[in-house]
């Protein structure tokens, strides 16, 4: 008989740490696993949508993985992925009404984005890689870790393309109105940043970035 | 050239293996080799001895393009006396257009070359030749008033996304000075389009009746009214035989447009330049000028508006299409490679580039759209043109 004892894990072991820590950067799911791609596209032209986007898949994200963490052992195997789903519905239900009451012009320029929270590969991956194997309180990190890291590259595109597309951050004017042409100025913003295609291209100069600094992620051929 | 020579040889000792300065080697041997030729070769493996290398089939291209240059030049100062009401001698002509072609060329150089001296020192290796014939072609293909950081910026987009992100010279996918055109036409379209752009008219009144349209400008308008319609018959009347868009006016290059692109005449002349010195690919060339043509002969069979009723061949004499089958198409690296994909490839481009132009009046110029993603194709091309010769040899051999 093991004489071993089974340590209780403290609540931010090394362990734990490393699941927030490690979709930052190492296993990022927009930049490394090129998971959720299509929200990056559609909902980054301004930055306020884009932080919308990121808080709202944080909490649907977490309390989803505490969900299914929760029940992981009474899910039937065959039928896991209609309670998955209906998890995140019901959860993206809750923001979509939270958003309509409280944040009536973001819910109207994310629109159909919103709904569309469910089918973000990025959650089903995390409940089917993660949360149906481990505890709650680790799903529950590995939520908040998994949409930190999506919610940084999101609000990094949205930078980016309001800053150089329209000028603006956060909706205020940042480039002075002198600089433009049309007020004897010099500069114009560039129409190719409200463009999708922009986010990818922005989302693959990220990529290389991340790929020259952290030389690991580049595969051998 | 010697004193130059000099300031290389007393820096070598500097920057080489242990040089104080060693960390600057790249860059010292990537400005060297661009001075100089290099004067070590190969010494293992199988040779083709030959005169062609990059340098030479990059200068002539070069040559090629001089004649639509200068033509470019001189049509810049002849629309600009023209529309401020001056006469002007032929010598005005070019010098007005040096002084607004010249500015855009260097600028497209140093933006260009910058970004590529960049990417040889970090990659470390020498700076070659890549960039010698799109930081000519981008001057060549931007209207006259565009601002000059705006070139910039779209050449800087090009040499990184166009070209170092895949990994330099001969490994692009896109062709890179339509690569900056496309960014320029989708980042700044008030600048890139429009009646504002293609003509000078600074310094001096405007005449009565100007109009700093292009052909195509003006061929858009004509869309979604029907054939022989009242409202479109002034605008037709400018392509009639005396009209400022005639066949021969836009045969010989003297209509607005973007800097390089109206002279077709001028254009087939470096075409077959670069046929007579092999640098050129005359299967894409003729398979273009095929693609646009049928293009162009379906659409004027159904016509229902005017553009669609245009004649084929004024219509290819039009816009960038000329210029883009000698000079875009043809670039070696991101063309298809096989000799049966070139026809399919050229005759696509040209076909799709008429069908965009005249379906979608936003885009007037489909010429650039259409290369760029046949650009895109090519390496699908050529896939099927070998699987299909594999497929033909290995029936070939079952029957033997």
């Amino acid at each position: 008989m093991s004489t071993e004892v089974k340590q209780k894990e403290s609540l931010f072991s090394k362990k734990n740490q490393r699941l927030l820590s490690d979709p930052f950067n190492d296993n990022n799911p927009i930049t490394v696993q090129v998971l959720g791609i299509c929200s990056a596209l559609a909902i980054t032209v301004k930055l306020e949508p884009a932080i919308v986007m990121s808080l709202s898949v944080m909490f649907v994200l977490a309390a989803g993985n505490v969900i299914i963490s929760l029940i992981r052992n009474l899910i039937p195997n065959r039928i896991r992925i209609i309670v998955q789903l209906v998890v995140v519905a019901s959860l993206v239900i809750l923001v979509d009404q939270f958003l309509k009451a409280f944040a009536y012009d973001v819910s109207k320029q994310l629109s159909v984005f919103v709904g569309l929270i469910i089918t973000n590969c990025i959650i089903m991956g995390r409940f089917e890689a993660f949360a149906l194997g481990n505890g709650p309180w680790k799903a529950f990190l590995d939520g908040i870790g998994n949409s930190i890291g999506y919610g940084v590259i999101l609000i990094a595109v949205a930078f980016f393309r309001e800053l150089l597309g329209s000028g603006a951050l956060l909706g205020f004017q940042v480039i002075p109105d002198s600089w433009y042409i049309a007020n004897g100025g010099f500069y114009a913003n560039n129409g190719f940043f409200l463009f999708p295609p922009m986010a990818l291209i922005v989302v693959g100069l990220i990529i290389w970035a991340q790929r020259a600094k952290n030389t690991k992620l580049i595969e051998e051929n | 050239m010697k004193f130059v020579q000099n300031i290389f040889d007393q820096t070598r000792p500097l920057v080489e293996k242990d040089g104080k300065r060693n960390i600057l080697y790249p860059l010292h041997n990537a400005l060297e080799t661009m001075a100089f030729v290099p004067d070590h070769t190969a010494h293992s493996g199988a040779h083709v001895r030959d005169a062609i290398d990059l340098k030479r089939t990059m200068v002539t291209v070069i040559f090629a393009m001089v004649p639509a240059l200068l033509f470019g030049m001189w049509n810049i100062g002849r629309l600009h006396y023209g529309a401020i009401g001056l006469d002007s001698t032929l010598l005005d002509n070019f010098l007005f257009g040096a002084l607004k072609l010249l500015p855009l060329i260097i600028v497209t150089y140093a933006a260009g070359l910058g970004v590529e001296i960049f990417f040889s020192w970090k990659r470390n290796h020498p700076v070659n030749e890549g960039f010698l014939v799109s930081g000519l072609l981008i001057p060549l293909i931007m209207p006259v008033d565009i601002p000059l950081w705006m070139v910039a910026a779209s050449t800087i987009f090009a040499v990184l996304i166009g070209k170092e992100v895949f990994g330099g010279t001969g490994m692009n996918l896109l062709n890179p000075a339509l690569t900056a055109r496309a960014f320029a036409f989708f980042a700044y379209p008030t600048w890139m389009s429009g009646d504002q752009v293609w003509i000078n008219t600074s310094g001096g009144d405007i005449v009565d009746g100007y109009s700093g349209a292009t052909a195509m400008g003006d061929l858009a308008t004509t869309v979604g009214q029907g054939l022989g319609n009242p409202a479109t018959e002034t605008v037709m009347a400018q392509f009639g035989p005396e009209g400022t868009y005639s066949l021969m006016n836009a045969f010989l290059g003297l209509i607005p447009g973007s800097i390089g692109e109206t002279s077709a005449l001028l254009i087939l002349l470096g075409g077959l330049f670069l046929i007579f010195k092999g640098v050129g690919s005359w299967r894409i060339m003729l398979s273009f000028f095929v693609g646009g043509l049928v293009m162009a002969g379906i659409f004027n069979a159904f016509a229902v508006n005017e553009f669609m009723g245009l004649n084929p061949i004024h219509q290819l004499m039009l816009g960038g299409f000329m210029f883009g089958m000698v000079f875009m198409a043809t670039d070696p690296v991101s063309a298809a490679q096989t000799e049966t994909g070139k026809y399919i490839y050229g005759f696509l481009a040209g076909f799709f580039g008429i069908m965009i132009r005249v379906f979608n009046p936003a885009y007037p110029e489909g010429i650039m759209l259409a290369i760029l993603f046949m650009n895109v194709m090519a390496p699908l091309i050529d896939h099927y043109v070998v699987e299909a010769n594999i497929k033909r040899r290995e029936k070939r051999l079952a029957n033997a």
